[in-house]
């Protein structure tokens, strides 16, 4: 199966959330030494929901686009839904499956914005 | 060119893999699958313990294979031979029996940046533990060592571990001419030699090497995973302290003292991979068959196609680590490919059944000290033609036209 779909391809060149916020809730970095990826979240949460929600970093395209692609999803969300999220959701999203090897790749994000949360609640 | 690939029965169910990872595993030929099977089927017995017909059958295939390792390294007796589960823990077992013993306070432990982490972190450990100086040999730009190691070693370097043919360079290093420098420097140093990647370029003859311990894996020379090599000067075995305690390696064991067999028992507690050291010298006897000279030459080959092709169609665009001449490739080729991210190359050409390697290749220093994150490896082997360079090429292209 080809994992890097048009659908994938486009979010990567074309992202809908990537970039920095100047005002955000709550913001951090979490990185894959063994692959050197590295991304940032930036939320914005009111009343428990998000609001909105940007990214930032580098890595591959798999990581990439599942940042863009589960940030699209999370926006307008409860923190709570989200915290429930697991890898079946971030592979469900991005409609591709994955070898163990590369599941990592595409859920950073996802460890992203959980610990953004926690970080959020502590 | 004729290609071995009839010798291996991966391609009987995948026809269409393009093998292009030997440098982290090399394929298995039939003759190896089938002795691991053939103990199991027939003589599936414990070593040493049994007085009965298939014990010492197995016994007899165990220290067989024994010689078979000493004899193709050239070691002076077969009891310098050691059997671990691979390089990483040879490596280890240098560090713990003897370095332990023989480094302390402001001495010198010395490695090079082109070590495999396997070479270089129990090295950096031992160090910090002991309180020794960890001291890291550069490169040049294209991986090459240093001519003159009279500013490296001094008296104080009680130990050097270096490696033969590095995973991402792919180049033999001048070891013997490295290892007479230090003898002339310093007599008492040990010297270490990292061997995974060498058994199947360069005919090894560790008398004629004169290095003090060689360590390399079963399963990078065409035998199986399990099953690990150290040969070690016999002298040095003798004063090592033994590595894991238990049964095998023990003469006596009573409340108030334990004695300890001679090398090479001393070192090899309880069960042995038996089954995976025996199809080790089966797989040696494969290597003899086709000769270390003939794989050796064949891979040059391959390897002076693939790097021309590689540069005739891409250019500047893909930088090839190591030295910049056909001639010299081993069969590896770590390289950067425009800007893309490795795991997104290796990831398309996954898709066109090809598989390489996307990372640091457990060589993070080097790495860094060439100034690359992580980079796409691919390898040759003895069953790779120039039908899978020309898919490796066709499948780039490919992953520049999807991601540019
Ligand atoms: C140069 C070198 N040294 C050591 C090792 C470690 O070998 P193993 O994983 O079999 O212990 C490797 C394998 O990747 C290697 O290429």
């Amino acid at each position: 199966m080809d994992i890097y779909k048009e659908i994938i391809l486009d979010r990567y060149k074309n992202p809908k959330h990537f970039g920095k916020l100047k005002r955000f809730t709550v913001s951090i970095t979490v990185d894959n030494p063994l692959c050197g990826d590295k991304i940032t979240v930036y939320l914005v949460v009111n009343n428990g929901r998000i609001e909105t929600a940007k990214f930032k970093g580098s890595g591959c395209i798999i990581s990439l686009s599942s940042a863009d692609i589960l940030l699209d999803d999370i926006i307008g969300k409860q923190i709570s839904e989200v915290l429930s999220y697991n890898k079946d959701n971030v592979l469900s999203l991005l409609g591709i499956e994955l070898g163990v090897n590369r599941l990592k790749c595409a859920l950073l994000p996802l460890e992203a914005v959980h610990k953004a949360i926690n970080k959020l609640e502590i | 060119m004729k290609s071995f690939r009839k010798d291996f029965p991966i391609y009987v169910s995948n026809p269409d893999l393009v093998y292009l990872d030997s440098t982290a595993t090399t394929l298995k030929p039939k003759t190896v699958i089938d002795s691991l099977v053939d103990y199991y089927s027939n003589y599936s017995a414990n070593v040493f313990r049994g007085i009965y017909r298939i014990s010492e059958q197995a016994t007899e295939a165990y220290e067989s294979a024994r010689e078979k390792v000493a004899e193709f390294i050239k070691a002076k007796r077969s009891e310098e031979i050691i059997f671990t589960r691979n390089t990483t823990e040879s490596l280890n077992l240098v560090a713990y029996a003897l370095g332990r013993k023989i480094v302390s306070e402001g001495d010198e432990v010395v490695v090079s940046i082109l070590e495999h982490h396997s070479n270089f972190v129990p090295w950096q450990s031992l160090a910090f533990e002991t309180g020794a100086d960890f001291k890291v040999v550069e490169t040049d730009k294209f991986g090459t060592l240093p001519n003159d190691w009279s500013s490296i070693v001094t008296k104080k370097t009680k130990i050097v571990a270096l490696t033969f043919v590095s995973n991402v360079i792919g180049i033999p290093n001048p070891l013997k001419k490295i290892i007479k420098q230090i003898r002339a420097l310093n007599p008492e140093t040990v010297v270490v030699v990292d061997s995974a990647q060498a058994m199947l370029t360069s005919k090894i003859d560790v008398s004629d090497l004169d290095c003090d311990f060689l360590a390399f894996s079963g399963h990078k020379m065409f035998g199986p995973t399990g099953v690990g090599v150290l040969y070690g000067k016999y002298k040095l075995l003798e004063e090592s302290y033994p590595f894991l305690y238990g049964g095998e390696m023990i003469l006596s064991v009573s409340v108030a003292k334990t004695l300890f067999q001679d090398p090479p028992f001393k070192f090899e507690a309880g069960t042995p991979a038996i089954a995976e050291v025996i199809a080790l010298g089966t797989a040696i006897d494969y290597i003899n068959s086709v000769t270390v000279e003939q794989i050796s030459e064949y891979v040059s080959d391959l390897s002076g196609y693939c790097y021309k092709s590689l540069k005739q169609e891409f250019g500047e665009c893909i930088s090839i680590l190591g030295p910049q001449s056909a001639k010299s490739r081993k069969g590896i080729f770590a390289f950067k490919f425009f800007d893309f991210h490795p795991h997104d190359i290796a990831g398309i050409l996954n898709s066109y059944n090809i598989a390489v390697r996307a990372g640091h290749h457990c060589a993070m220093p080097l790495h860094n000290h060439l100034g690359y994150p992580a980079t796409v490896r691919a390898s040759l082997q003895i069953y790779n033609t120039k039908e899978d360079v020309d898919k490796f090429i066709f499948a780039l292209k490919q992953v520049k036209k999807k991601l540019s």
